[in-house]
């Protein structure tokens, strides 16, 4: 089978199954504790992507758990998932020059309407780093992929606020009109 | 915030460098236990601030106070004096002489306020270990690496328990990581001391550290970010 292409959260799922079998509820703790998201995912989420897995050949279910309540399928990964994971590992993210698209078109249509578009930079820098206060914090507490997790975040947000400082001091300087 | 809170307090700063206006009204205070990033362009007359901060600059007009004394009423030599007692130092590159060990670098400033060596010395020790290089005592300062020196440019600054400590650039010349663990000992060990801080950075990541941050741009502040 030829490798198939999912979204990085599926395959996300794919990888921590690989370590050891899981049925949803487990598969769902362990993404929502080894990767130190933001955001908890959604068990529907979960469902779904063990069933595509198995569709696709990704995964294949190992055993079957009938106690009181419906059956839990246990769900392992097959040699197909490995190598769907091993492709997905070794091939770099798309660089995101325009990750922060929505600011920056807030700034464009505020200079193109003739309003401040320092206010939404202003704005914007003080949301920024007060995240980026919170997440030096949790940094002093965190460990493994958290502590990654968040310093990927930290990384990101600082590129963002220099490019809100430069812009701000371009458009200080009177050099920036748009077009 | 009561004045008497204040252990930095400026206000209505003016100063000229002939036709260049470095600074023109600033207003700042700093509280004790309280960590301060100042930030802005370059040339936005942030680390001008803080060497009239310190005493080093004095300004055109505006008034000065450290720990409620006006600098302005001071005699250069009572300043200076002044400085020596109550106010730390850290620079970008650590500033230290690079003769002399890391722990005898750290006991000048105690010497120079007149602590005998014995307890100068223990006191040196005690700040090196606090930051993690306490073995490093008696390495020559130019033969350790830039973190390393720059913990002993802190445990310097901090070793006679200083009200105020003023931070220009401090991590700038490290890598982030290193950067951090400096920072945090920094602010740790200052935060226990109950010292004002005042940080001039560039660095995003440094300011997130700070309780608040002041941004300074063409000699004035621009409306100071309030955060918990």
């Amino acid at each position: 089978m030829g490798i198939v292409v999912v979204m990085s959260t599926s395959k996300t799922l794919l990888a921590l199954l690989e370590s050891e079998p899981a049925h949803g509820y487990s598969l769902k703790h362990r993404y929502d504790t080894a990767l130190g998201q933001p955001r908890k995912i959604g068990f529907g989420q979960i469902y779904n992507a063990l069933a595509s897995f198995e569709k696709r050949g990704l995964a294949e279910v190992e055993s079957v758990e009938v106690e009181a309540g419906p059956a839990r399928k246990r769900y392992r990964i097959t040699a197909e998932g490995v190598e769907a994971v091993e492709d997905w590992l070794c091939t770099p993210e798309p660089p995101e020059a325009y990750a922060s698209a929505a600011l920056l078109t807030k700034v464009s249509v505020a200079l193109l309407s003739g309003r401040d578009p320092q206010l939404v930079l202003t704005s914007q820098r003080e949301a920024h780093m007060s995240r980026m206060r919170d997440l030096t914090e949790q940094r002093r507490g965190a460990g493994g992929a958290h502590l990654l997790a968040i310093t990927y975040e930290l990384s990101h947000l600082d590129a963002d606020l220099r490019w809100i400082d430069e812009s701000g001091q371009r458009l200080q300087q009177g050099r920036m009109s748009y077009g | 915030m009561a004045e008497s809170e204040m252990r930095v307090a400026a206000s209505d700063l003016h100063l000229a460098f002939g036709e260049t206006r470095a600074l023109a009204g600033v207003d700042v205070a700093v509280r004790a236990g309280e960590a301060v990033a100042l930030m802005g362009p370059s040339g936005s007359g942030k680390s001008t601030l803080l060497h009239c901060l310190s005493g080093v600059l004095v300004p055109d007009s505006g008034q000065i106070k450290l720990l409620g004394r006006p600098l302005g009423e001071m005699s250069e030599a009572e300043r200076s004096a002044f400085r020596l007692r109550n106010v730390g130092m850290v620079f970008q590159f650590g500033g230290l002489v690079p003769e002399l060990t890391l722990a005898e670098n750290v006991t000048l400033p105690l010497q120079l306020v007149g602590t005998k060596a014995r307890v100068a010395k223990a006191r040196a020790d005690e700040l090196l270990d606090a930051l993690g290089i306490g073995e490093l005592g008696g390495h020559v300062a130019g033969t350790v690496s830039g973190g390393q020196a720059q913990r002993a440019a802190v445990a310097r600054a901090l070793a006679h328990g200083p009200a105020v400590l003023l931070a220009d650039e401090p991590t700038g010349a490290l890598d982030t990581v290193t950067g951090e663990v400096v920072l945090d000992q920094l602010l740790g060990l200052a935060g226990e001391m109950d010292t004002a801080v005042v940080v001039v950075t560039h660095d995003n990541r440094v300011a997130a550290h700070c309780d608040r941050i002041v941004t300074i741009t063409d000699g004035r502040v621009l409306t100071p970010e309030t955060v918990g």
